[in-house]
């Protein structure tokens, strides 16, 4: 679903992700780990070209998305996304965080009144399911500021599931939350990867990559040096440099 | 005693021959007009500019849009007011056959100057903002100009609320020139009231009086705006 084609990025000299060429299936759990700095993050967000790559391409669904002609919007909104510090739209409550894109596409060119008016309730109930889904409905109309760490980063995936998105990308999702937050925001990945969603994972959780995981990827100086299912990943590792991270981490 | 007999003059000057429905009705009303539709354009247009401003200029567009700018902002923070006024009114609109009177063109060029001073203080305000706001709009496939408009340009304002006050307040003041180009204001119906007995003491006195109160009367208002966003951040 989802190919990277000798994938480069380079910041001025410093080559962040060197010539990654690497399909994602539908239906798979990728999770990636590694050294700080070792590009996974930026590999991640040239996925959905949030970074333009350097050199290379983005296959998704059989789009070239490095391609200035193609229309990225479109394909983002295919693609949702996770952020570190969750990224809530600061001025918007928490059910305008999650109808905007929405209704946003969903109303443009429809003029008829009644239409938009029930384009309108269709995903305002749908973000009211998804708010019922992760306990926080009685939340709809208060802003993010005061959510916790972990509402926050559970609505924020429920922003990105309201899209429909294909497949959602996350940058380690847990790593800005206090230790008692994690498990909420981990226990509603788990379950979206139980449904089936296609998903691609950085995190520094390792005993939730082993969990989640359909296939790790082991990132170190902008390649991914080996990759397998956890198993293999875990118990297995083969490269020297593998080892030294899982004996750091573990 | 010589100071009450001028107050007593300009009384009941001020007070008689329609001297007063003049002043509020002609120059407070105008001057007003010039500032608030002023600085709503300036809001505009600056918010405009701004948004280039900031935008990556990866490509060729951004990069012309920027130079247009810059050249636009270079003209209007150069050069002062009353020459724009006396540019737009006597040279350039009489060049082009534009006839739309002085109280119109005098809006024009306040809200076009305007507009190139809140450019500045928005591209401030927009770069404060978190970064990670654009990003999120961009990610659930909200184009740059639509995250730009419903999530970031809102959240600036809010910053920039208390600067955007003294825009106003120096709008207000700078109206105090249109007289340059035939416009009636504030100054302008005091003066006429300072000619009719050759005594400008107290006419203009009065006039500063009302600059005061005007620039007060502002200053609360922002005051008053910002403390009702500050608690609504609280209690949400
Ligand atoms: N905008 C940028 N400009 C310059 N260098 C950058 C930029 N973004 C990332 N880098 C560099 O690219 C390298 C890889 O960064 P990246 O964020 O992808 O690493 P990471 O594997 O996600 O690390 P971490 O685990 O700390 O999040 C780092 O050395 C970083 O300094
Ligand atoms: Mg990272």
């Amino acid at each position: 679903m989802i190919e990277a084609i000798n994938l480069t990025k380079r910041y001025g000299n410093l080559t962040v992700l060197d010539e990654i060429s690497e399909t994602i299936h539908e239906g798979e759990r990728i999770v990636i780990i590694g050294p700080s700095g070792s590009g996974k993050s930026t590999f991640l967000r040239c996925l959905n070209c949030m970074e333009d790559p350097t050199s290379g391409s983005i296959m998704f669904e059989g789009v070239d998305l490095t391609d200035m002609k193609v229309d990225i919007n479109y394909h983002r909104q295919r693609m949702g996304m996770v952020f570190q510090q969750f990224n809530l739209f600061n001025n918007k409550t928490v059910l305008q965080n999650i109808t905007l894109a929405p209704l946003h596409i969903g109303l443009k060119g429809v003029r008829d009144r009644e239409k938009r008016a029930q384009i309108k309730a269709d995903i305002e109930a749908n973000a009211h399911k998804l708010l019922q889904r992760i306990g926080l409905d009685d939340w709809a109309d208060k802003y993010p500021s005061t959510l916790s760490g972990g509402q926050k980063q559970r609505v924020a995936i429920v922003r990105a599931l309201a899209m429909n998105p294909k497949v959602i990308l996350f940058d380690e999702p847990t790593s800005a939350l206090d230790p008692e937050m994690v498990g909420e925001v981990l226990d509603l990945i788990k379950q979206l990867a139980e449904e089936g969603m296609t998903m691609v994972i950085v995190t520094h959780e390792m005993g939730f990559a082993r969990e989640v995981a359909s296939r790790v990827f082991f990132m170190d100086g902008g390649k991914i040096m080996e990759q397998g299912t956890p198993e293999d990943v875990f118990e297995r590792p083969q490269c020297p440099r593998l080892k030294e991270f899982l004996s750091k981490v573990l | 005693m010589d100071i009450v007999n001028k107050w007593l003059v300009f009384w009941e000057k001020f007070g008689t021959g329609g001297a007063w429905q003049r002043v509020l009705g002609e120059g407070l009303v105008n001057t007003l007009l010039i500032a608030f539709i002023g600085l709503l354009m300036g809001i505009v247009i600056g918010t405009l500019i701004a948004s280039v401003k900031v935008m990556p200029k990866y490509k060729l567009l951004p990069r012309i849009l920027d130079k247009i700018c810059g050249v636009y902002v270079g003209f209007f923070r150069g050069t002062p007011i009353v020459v724009q006024l006396l540019l737009a009114y006597y040279v350039l609109f009489p060049l082009c056959g534009i006839n739309i009177g002085s109280l119109n063109t005098c809006i024009l060029v306040f809200g076009l100057n305007s507009g190139a001073y809140v450019s500045e203080i928005m591209r401030g305000g927009i770069l404060s903002v978190d970064p990670g706001q654009m990003e999120a709009g961009r990610a659930v496939g909200l184009s740059y100009g639509t995250t730009m408009m419903k999530i970031v340009v809102p959240q600036a304002v809010k910053h920039i609320l208390p600067t955007l006050g003294n825009e106003l307040i120096a709008l207000v003041k700078d109206t105090s020139v249109v007289s340059f180009v035939a416009a009636i204001d504030l100054y302008k119906t005091f003066n006429e009231i300072g000619n009719k007995t050759y005594e400008y003491l107290m006419p203009y006195l009065f006039m500063a009086l009302i600059y005061i109160v005007l620039v007060a009367l502002i200053t609360l208002g922002i005051k008053c705006m910002e403390r009702s966003l500050r608690k609504s951040d609280r209690s949400n």
